[in-house]
């Protein structure tokens, strides 16, 4: 009854689990990261679920009070199981190791997605506590709101203002850190159309639970709709206007800009920031 | 000791793991060379965190720009002599010679407090010329890492003066013995330490 | 006068800390009177407070580290309840400046002040017992080094009261924990009790390995000696090795915020990304640290109550000399996602992946030793069974993360918090409540309640499962570290299950109190009067409990390994040699208050930097140095037991059968 209880439970569980996050990928990079997931745990499972029920089988059994049981008060070494016992956890992680530099290397977040196809560079500045997108080649910004094609290669290049932040789209996949004085990269496709949570998974001080954003990944008309929207309505985003950006704040809502500075983001990514962004008041 | 213990530990055939506990003198200097390789790893992080800095100038001094080999040569000298004569320091303790333990300590002292003179000048000099070691990381990395040595060999004579106090007062006791005998590996193994911030930080340099 | 400090560093107008406080300071109060008023202070003083006698320290250690869990768990308790609140539009009761200090002082607490004294309080106990020998290397140092952690605990309880505490998590990343981003006192109380602390743990590092090295009972050459003296080896290797290099390290951040250096800043070329690297270098060697000595526990108490010896005892002192070893090469497995690039990432990945292997070849050790075993299930081995079952999976859940791209989605994830609970509750507290049941009598003279013992165990499993399952759910849907509140209304069915377990743990923690409560006024009935309560294998149950200063009246000859067994079987022959031997005088060490003193100006420096009260550190410091001085002028260091009492103590507690 118990066994049947926690049985229904966990796979209750685990079914939530399966409707949003990680084991909900919309992305070539997500599902293949759900792949090596599955299929590790699976492998795991395998030695450790017998090793559970053995521990417990052997408990009961020998138990002092049953008389059934052989008590061998000698018994301590055994060549051949010293050589299974050694074997089983190296032969998995022998396994487990060659999907670690399988998936490390297909997976390498700085490795772009489908060659054939061309890009769109999206360039990404942590701030306190929001994040801005630029998309360089567009020109134009967007504060907190992703907004991406479908079934379009995604090339990022991130960095931060102030302090380690980390991007994260649980449903498209990998994470990368954005740091201060440096670029990381990142690739990620979204494969349909839809609306995916963004956060960052770095903690990065008092704003850091507010600091959400979504990615919006659309048809590629819509998409260059969208984009000729923005350029007709919004601010611009130059050093001075970034300056005022960058003042520690809260998350509080979407803003686009309809004009950015050619290098702006190559200028805050090799320069120090304590310029730009004073630093937090007690 | 017990009888038996002390048949274990004089019986050449037994080996040393089986012979029961070590005597104090063995304990002592164990101890003391197993805190000696963790101060090494201290060193070793330091060493890290400049190996990692070096280059990172800020567009400010550089190490070609601010060390002078002639310097530094003086300095190693200094200490390297000061190592010799802690050793025959060290020898005057064990054969429980007073004047002797004074003499070669004193020595000790003024090689030690010389190299430490050196150091103090250079580090004043770069301070007001503007390298301090707010003005980079790579000064950072250098000032902390030559600095921290150079506060190892002032709480090493610190300890020399207690020392020879303690002999002063105490005379050669076992417990007087033993403590020399850590502050001569204490002493050594700053020799040790300074042969890798030469090599690494100074000659480094001008590679 | 006094630098930054002023009323304002109360918060007066916080209630929530302000009663807390409140209440700790009155409980305080009244234990301290209660003291005074029963003119128990002398007796404190001499038995407790000054004794370098390893055992009393060992006992000073654990009691310091339940202490410190009721702290680390009320923390936790307050996550737990401000996460099942928090959903949707919900803000919950504890905002963000409040939140942010109190998961940045669950973590440093429950590390550095519970998981780190309760195994060094252990080793400190057993050790010297299981290797036949008098007391520690350095009887002073040891004192030292508890008072030191003692002051580290002090510093970091003081800064509810007086100040804040860091908010950056519990270690401190750079650029957030620099000055520009951390301007106030949070981070340098982190820093400085630390350090203290810290100095204290190394120096027990160094203590007790020269103990396992040079200081054994004859004949016990190293394969002769108790595996749980081989794992307090490894964990001790790794203290020596590893901890300098959190001081080193700290010691930069410190540089950085006091005088202006730039070793992790933002400007002027500093590399926050070396801070991550060298902090993890200490890091994953430190877990290591924590759960060796607990598979030592599980070693002795598989044994032990399936009444064989340990099976595979030489691949299993391999498999912790490897795993000690390994520990040292997969530091990089904290961050994937700095972006090091696939060789680097698959290199660490498969060497974290490796650690599994000698981890893997232990739990089969234990199961093929219980397998032919006549096994009595008593409490140590409830929490014995609880750690197999428990364990193993939290392992697999590691083995998965080690994976680059896995981890890649699940970094900083619920799903990785309820991995290091899964290994670091079902591991180390486990292990230290079956040490603490297990080596109880030992210490005290008489077991603690069996019946209440088992309720506990079952708290805490069970608790352990409500409160962490959920979160490896939770990190799989998304769910991050360290949010003080989410707008997915999904996750919070999850967040109250977590909250129920955390109860049901609370629950185990009050009635562990009431156990021992009842235990002691119920002492007469469960009084240990062989030394030999469980029929162990190893030479502490050849001593009476609780044992005499000087643990053995005789040196115990060994010539195997589970030697107190072998002596048990040859009854006849130990006879035969008690009548050869004569009892000698023995050198005592006497007691000293140098640890508490030290540790009283380690308080007064600590407090003094943090503050940047300049005169006070220099008093500080000044009696840190005097006292140092006092000490190397001492000559009277010990008492001599003349061989006349040694024998009157013998007669009195009887030579029981094995005793040498």
């Amino acid at each position: 009854m118990w066994l049947r209880a926690l049985s229904m439970t966990s796979a209750a569980l685990l079914m939530a689990s399966c409707n949003e996050g990680v084991l909900d990928p919309h992305g070539p990079v997500g599902k293949a990261e759900r792949v090596i997931l599955y299929d590790s745990t699976a492998i795991m499972l395998a030695v450790i679920i017998p090793v559970i029920v053995l521990t417990l089988a052997f408990a009961w059994w020998f138990r002092a009070r049953n008389s059934q049981a052989r008590y061998r008060p000698d018994w301590e070494f055994s060549g051949r199981i010293e050589m299974i016992v050694w074997s089983i956890p190296a032969l998995v992680i022998l396994f487990l190791g060659g999907i670690a530099w399988t998936g490390s290397h297909d997976l390498d977040p700085r490795v772009a997605l489908e060659e054939s196809k061309t890009p769109l560079d999206i360039e990404v500045i942590s701030l306190d506590w929001r994040w801005l997108f630029i998309y360089p080649h567009e020109g134009i910004a967007s504060l907190n709101r992703l907004v991406v094609p479908a079934g379009v290669p995604l090339r990022f290049r991130l960095t931060s203002t102030t302090v380690m932040n980390s991007f994260f789209v649980p449903q498209l996949g990998s994470q990368i850190y954005a740091m201060p004085n440096m670029v990381t990269r990142l690739n990620l496709e979204a494969d349909q159309p839809g609306t995916f949570e963004g956060l960052s998974a770095q903690f990065s001080g008092d704003g850091f639970s507010d600091m959400r954003f979504d990615l919006v990944s659309t048809a590629t008309e819509a998409f260059k709709d969208w984009v000729n929207a923005t350029k007709t309505q919004g601010g611009v985003l130059d050093a001075r206007t970034f300056e005022e950006l960058a003042k520690p704040a809260k998350a509080d809502g979407a803003q686009t800009y309809a004009e950015v500075s050619e290098g702006l983001f190559d200028s805050i990514s090799i320069r120090s920031m304590a310029a730009v962004s004073p630093p937090r008041g007690q | 000791m017990s009888a038996t213990e002390q048949a274990l530990a004089t019986a050449d055939s037994v080996p040393l793991s089986l012979r029961g506990p070590a005597p104090k003198r063995v304990v002592a200097g164990y101890g003391f060379w197993l805190f000696l390789l963790s101060d090494i790893v201290i060193f070793a992080a330091l060493f890290a965190a400049y190996a990692v800095l070096s280059g990172e100038s800020a567009s400010g001094p550089t190490a070609a720009d601010l060390f002078d080999k002639k310097h530094v040569l003086i300095e190693t000298a200094c200490l390297l002599a000061s190592s010799v004569t802690c050793g025959f320091g060290s020898l005057a303790v064990l054969s429980g010679d007073r004047n002797s333990t004074y003499f070669w300590m004193s020595i000790t002292f003024i090689l030690g407090a010389a190299f430490l003179s050196l150091e103090v000048s250079e580090f004043s000099h770069m301070l007001s010329i503007g390298a301090g070691p707010s003005r980079s990381a790579f000064l950072s990395a250098f000032f902390t890492l030559v600095g921290t040595h150079g506060l190892h060999v002032t709480m090493g004579l610190c300890w020399l003066i207690v020392m020879l106090l303690q002999v002063a007062t105490l005379g050669f006791q076992p417990m007087v013995s033993r403590r020399f005998f850590c502050f001569g590996l204490f002493w050594h193994a700053l020799d040790i330490v300074w042969i890798g911030v030469f090599t690494i930080v100074y000659l480094g340099a001008h590679l | 006068m006094f630098g930054r400090l002023s009323w304002a560093a109360i918060p007066f107008d916080q209630p929530v800390v302000m009663i807390a406080s409140g209440t700790v300071g009155f409980v305080i109060f009244c234990v301290l009177a209660l003291v005074t008023v029963k003119g128990w202070w002398p007796c404190i003083w001499r038995e407790w407070i000054t004794s370098v006698d390893h055992k009393r320290i060992g006992v000073m250690y654990i009691f310091l580290a339940l202490l410190m869990l009721v702290r680390g768990f009320s923390d936790a308790m307050l996550m737990r309840s401000q996460l099942a609140l928090a959903a949707g539009q919900a803000q919950g009761y504890l905002p963000p400046e409040h939140y942010d200090q109190i998961f940045s002082a669950h973590g440093t607490i429950m590390i550095f002040f519970v998981a780190m004294p309760f195994v060094i309080g252990l080793m400190n106990f057993v050790l010297p017992l299981q290797l036949g020998v008098r007391d520690v290397a350095f009887p002073v140092l040891n004192s030292v080094s508890f008072w030191l952690s003692a002051a580290g605990v002090l510093l970091v309880n003081v800064s509810l009261v007086v100040g804040e505490f860091a908010r950056t998590g519990w270690l401190a990343y750079p650029p957030l924990s620099e000055v520009a981003y951390s301007p106030g006192v949070g981070v340098d109380y982190y820093l400085w009790s630390l350090q203290i602390s810290g100095l204290g743990t190394l120096l027990s590092g160094i203590n007790l390995l020269t103990t396992i090295l040079k200081l054994r009972a004859p004949g016990m050459g190293y394969r002769r000696m108790p595996i749980f003296c081989w794992t307090a080896l490894a964990s001790n290797l790794l203290i020596v090795a590893s901890f300098p290099i959190l001081t080193a390290t700290f010691a930069m951040l410190l540089l950085d915020r006091y005088c202006g250096f730039h070793f992790f800043t933002n400007e002027l070329g500093g590399n926050p990304m070396m801070y991550i690297n060298l902090i993890w270098c200490w890091g994953h060697p430190e877990v290591y640290i924590l759960i060796l000595p607990a598979f030592g526990v599980f070693s002795e108490v598989v044994a032990t109550f399936s009444g064989k010896p340990l099976f595979g005892r030489r691949s299993m002192v391999m498999a912790t000399m490897v795993i000690c070893v390994l520990s040292f090469l997969v530091w990089l497995h904290h961050f994937f996602t700095m972006g090091a690039g696939a060789d680097v990432n698959a290199f660490f990945g498969i060497a974290t992946m490796i650690i599994a292997v000698p981890t893997g070849v232990k739990i089969f050790n234990w199961l093929f030793t219980l397998y032919g075993g006549r096994i009595r299930f008593t409490v140590p081995v409830y929490w014995t069974i609880g750690f197999m079952v428990t364990f193993v999976i939290g392992g697999m859940t590691g083995v998965l993360m080690a994976i680059p791209p896995a981890d890649f989605v699940l970094h900083n994830s619920l799903f990785l918090i309820a991995h290091f609970h899964n290994v670091a509750i079902g591991g180390v507290v486990f292990g230290v409540m079956a040490g603490i049941s297990y080596w109880f009598p030992k210490a005290f003279g008489f077991t603690l309640n069996e019946r209440l013992g088992k309720v506990v165990f079952w708290c805490w499993f069970f608790g352990f499962y409500l409160a962490f399952m959920p979160l490896y759910v939770l990190g799989l849907m998304g769910a991050t570290r360290r949010m003080q509140h989410y707008s997915n209304m999904h996750w919070q069915p999850l967040m109250l299950v977590a909250l129920v377990g955390a109860l049901l743990i609370l629950f185990g923690i009050a009635l562990t109190v009431v156990q021992f409560a009842v235990s002691i006024r119920r002492r007469e009935l469960n009084r240990d009067v062989t030394g030999d309560p469980w029929n162990g294998r190893t030479l502490e149950w050849s001593t009476p409990s609780p044992p005499p200063a000087w643990n053995f009246s005789l040196p115990p000859q060994v010539d195997r390994p589970d030697a107190f067994w072998a002596m048990k079987q040859q009854q006849g022959t130990v006879q035969d040699r008690n009548v050869k031997q004569t009892y000698e005088t023995i050198q005592v060490p006497r007691n000293n208050p140098t640890g508490f003193y030290i540790a009283f100006f380690a308080v007064l420096l600590g407090f003094s930097l943090i503050w940047r009260i300049w005169w006070g550190a220099g008093l500080g410091l000044l009696g840190v140095i005097v006292v140092c001085l006092m000490q190397a002028w001492r000559t009277d260091g010990e008492i001599e037991v003349p061989a006349e009492k040694v024998a009157a103590f013998e007669r009195l507690h009887g030579l029981k059968e094995g005793a040498v």
